[in-house]
């Protein structure tokens, strides 16, 4: 039984690695698919952080914290939103700005929280279930957010592929010319898959500061939004995908944290790489197909729309 | 559908515009439009590039918003906010730059333009029906980058259908198709109007007018000029309307006595084979031309008039110098720009992508393929004024309209780049100058210029290469006429010596020395 308990504990931990990466990524995804490039992801996640952390500290309630987090990550997008959309400056510069001032804005906010305790998110016990040998803890016995990560992307995978609603954000990231042609507002669609996009960062960062590790340290995301901007590219756009080079990523990185915990004869800068190298070569070898790339690629990402008057 | 929309006999018309106007920063498209297009007629909106159809039909489709005027439907007045409001009335509209989405299948395109949400099973059910009742072949899986531009329209034709329109806009629907698409199309549209559907049909070809519209409203600088039956016009007096003089006839052909002179331009047993699947292998291709004088190859599009055009602008290589000689040089193994050094000045077939880049300006664009004329780089800097200076002449020679040289190529109306692309290239003074299908999409006033510009080259002793599939154009301009069929060339003969009849044999590739007929008839002749 030892085994086991070793083995799930592994498991868990992937898990719960891969989640912040996962929700991040899948609502970087909507934000794409409509055409637009937030770079800002890590910014958004960091201020999401604090915004969950310190909510939490101030009321006790990890629901407030939860929303605290989306709502002051949506913030951001929308400030994204309006110089993207509205005053039409390029993308990319944009977003770099806003993780920096992410960066900056949340260590701000949260330099009196340091070192503070707080009881985090904990995981969910259904009686029966979550004791069964592995398949219980791991099956059964995660914190709620992760089941709604895994929930948040099958539901946007269907809304994309099986909805009207999908089918004009998908045809607004293709074409947003044919598409204000035929009557959709291109502007407002994309507002609302940016702040979408905001609202999954921010949830991404308070899994971190809440659940992940409960605790606010400066710049705790360390990077994540970035994996998570590059999972959505390497994912070729695919829901799917996205979640399984998360949890590849995730997975990858625990299991080379065991391997230098043990001593492992390989240099721990090269395990360090490991996720990342596993994570680009199984992503790449299984989207190979340049059609489907290009299919799936949103044409008009990071062009800026100017509607005719 | 219930296939019929008809209205009763003392109905108000379909559409009016009264006193429509509409302006840019600038430029007033849109001066005082008053227009009627009454139940089950084609309506042909006629007018110049730039004459301001396409903005007064973004207007009625509620694209755009007119600055003051009103729009009555069916005698009551409406606002049009946006194109779901003009759907909901029963205004459907076939753009001519498609509004369809690459990576989304023909059903999605069409649910896409759709007021009523309707399953995708039931939908695909629907656009099959649409599809087999009107001739207009479409499948609703497949995806759209699959699709020939002449299936893409179908697909915008069978999405505006579905909306069972009463009024049918088509923005220069033909401009993409071939001539035998465009028939099928001229079928799709009277079945249409027997329905008792309106159609505005926007155009600015004479013929295609004269032969499918019972009423034509004449647009020019912005303002109504004209509401005519198109039957009894004559090409002429539309193209007048139109343009607003006669159309300017050609300074006769000065004597030069081009047949002495050396050849400025040869080419000599050229063989090439195709570099892509659906190209063609040119093979014994020889022809001269003589400083003075205009030669023309007509044939149908398709025949080798790329691959030619490719070597002699110097896309592709050759390994025999001699294969092309440019002034008595051999040239046919040198590169572009030092053939433009020999005096070659090329009009590629694309505007936008090969004449020209649609995201840079005028200036910058003139820089391209001018940048070893006088002064525009020095010590490999761009002199600014120098190239704004340029593209300041070239603007101003030819008339081109458009917001000065800092403007860009893509704001242009095709006429306008194609005036300025050419008159980049004259104003290099050029010793030989190839153009293929110079006037290929223009209007007519734009067309004429061009044709002038060509002729006052070729007097001032220029050899010119013409490559056209049409004929008019050719007969107005080249002094000796070749045709091209199947990769292989005919000897030339004198333009005045040239019937239609002839040349149109020959197009079929019967002449001596023409590839042997294929069995199973030709595939190279639409």
């Amino acid at each position: 039984m030892e085994g086991w308990e070793g083995l799930a504990a592994l498991l868990v931990a992937m898990i719960r690695a891969a989640t912040p990466l996962a929700l991040a990524a899948i609502g970087e995804l909507v934000t794409e698919k409509s055409g637009v490039l937030n770079l800002g992801v890590e910014g958004m996640m960091l201020v999401g952080a604090v915004a969950a952390f310190a909510t939490a500290v101030a009321t006790g309630s990890l629901v407030l914290a939860l929303l605290a987090a989306m709502i002051a990550a949506m913030l951001m997008a929308g400030l994204f939103g309006v110089l993207t959309l509205s005053l039409m400056s390029n993308q990319v510069a944009t977003g770099l700005a806003l993780t920096i001032f992410g960066v900056g804005l949340s260590a701000f906010i949260g330099k009196d929280f340091i070192g503070i305790p707080i009881a985090g998110l904990g995981s969910v016990s259904i009686p029966g279930l979550s004791d069964l040998p592995l398949v219980g803890p791991v099956l059964f016995g995660q914190d709620p957010l992760v089941y709604a990560s895994l929930a948040l992307a099958a539901g946007v995978s269907w809304v994309l592929y099986r909805t009207r609603a999908g089918l004009v954000v998908r045809a607004v990231g293709e074409n947003h010319h044919a598409a204000h042609a035929i009557g959709y507002p291109v502007i407002g669609i994309r507002y609302l898959c940016v702040l979408f996009g905001g609202a999954m960062s921010g949830l991404a960062g308070a899994y971190l500061s809440l659940a992940y590790t409960p605790m606010w340290v400066e710049n705790m995301t360390a990077g994540r939004g970035w994996i998570a901007l590059a999972l959505v590219v390497f994912a070729t756009w695919k829901p799917g995908r996205v979640l399984l080079g998360a949890y590849l990523f995730g997975g990858v990185t625990i299991v080379q944290l065991h391997a230098q915990g043990m001593g492992l004869e390989v240099s721990s800068h090269i395990l360090s790489m490991l996720p990342y190298l596993a994570t680009i070569l199984v992503l790449v070898l299984i989207s190979r197909d340049r059609v489907k790339i290009r299919l799936n690629a949103p044409a008009c990402i990071g062009r800026v729309f100017r509607p005719e008057h | 559908m219930d296939g019929s929309v008809r209205d009763p006999v003392d109905a108000p018309p379909r559409l009016e515009l009264r006193g429509i106007c509409k302006s840019f920063p600038g430029v007033l498209v849109n001066d005082r439009v008053d227009l009627t297009v009454r139940a089950g007629e084609i309506h042909a909106l006629l007018g110049e590039n730039g004459a301001g159809k396409s903005t007064l039909m973004k207007i009625v489709h509620g694209v755009l918003a007119a600055d003051s005027g009103t729009i009555l439907w069916q005698g009551a007045p409406v606002r049009i906010a946006s194109p779901a409001d003009a759907r909901r009335l029963g205004i459907g509209m076939v753009f001519q730059h498609f509004a369809l989405f690459e990576s989304l299948t023909v059903a999605e395109n069409v649910a896409l333009g759709l007021e009523e949400r309707v399953p995708m099973d039931a939908l695909a059910a629907r656009i099959r029906a649409v599809s087999d009742g009107y001739g207009l072949a479409v499948a609703p899986e497949r995806h759209i980058h699959e699709l020939s531009v002449g299936e893409r329209q179908r697909v915008e034709i069978v999405r505006c259908l579905l909306g069972d329109p009463h009024l049918v806009i088509l923005d220069e629907p033909t401009s993409v198709l071939t001539p035998r698409e465009a028939l099928a199309l001229f079928d799709v549209l009277r079945r249409l109007q027997a329905e008792g559907r309106s159609i505005l049909y926007i155009s600015h070809k004479l013929d295609e007018i004269r032969a499918l519209c019972d009423r034509a409203s004449v647009l020019r600088g912005g303002r109504l000029v004209a509401t005519v039956d198109p039957r009894q016009e004559t090409a002429r007096s539309l193209a007048r309307m139109m343009i607003g003089t006669e159309p300017p006839d050609l300074t006769a052909r000065a004597d030069t006595g081009a047949d002495a002179a050396a050849p400025m331009l040869e080419v000599e047993a050229l063989d090439l084979d195709r570099d892509d699947p659906h190209g063609t292998d040119l093979r014994d291709v020889s022809l001269t031309v003589r400083p003075g004088e205009v030669l023309g190859i007509a044939g149908v599009a398709g025949n080798g008039q790329n691959a030619l055009m490719r070597a002699l602008s110097g896309e592709r290589l050759l390994a025999r110098p001699g294969a092309i000689r440019i002034g008595g040089v051999p040239a046919a193994h040198l590169g572009p720009r030092a053939r433009r050094d020999l005096g070659l000045a090329v009009v590629p077939e694309e505007r936008l992508g090969q004449g020209a880049v649609p995201e840079l300006t005028l200036a910058e664009n003139a820089l391209l393929s001018a940048y070893r004329h006088g002064g525009l780089v020095r010590g490999g800097l761009v002199h600014r004024g120098q190239t704004h200076g340029f593209a300041s002449r070239v603007i101003h020679a030819f008339n081109v309209i458009a917001r000065g040289s800092a403007a860009e190529a893509r704001s242009l109306s095709g006429g306008n780049l194609q005036k300025f692309i050419i008159g980049r290239e004259i104003l290099q003074k050029p010793r030989v100058l190839v153009a293929a299908h110079p006037t290929w999409g223009v209007d007519a006033g734009s067309a004429a210029a061009i044709h002038q510009a060509l002729v006052d080259l070729r007097d001032q002793g220029a050899a010119i290469l013409v490559i056209s599939q049409d004929l008019d154009e050719l007969y107005t301009i080249a002094d000796r006429i070749a045709v091209i069929a199947a990769g292989r060339l005919s000897e030339s003969r004198p333009t005045h010596a040239a019937t239609a009849e002839d040349i149109g044999l020959m197009m079929g590739g019967l002449f001596e020395g023409a590839a042997p007929e294929p069995a199973g008839g030709t595939p190279h002749v639409a």
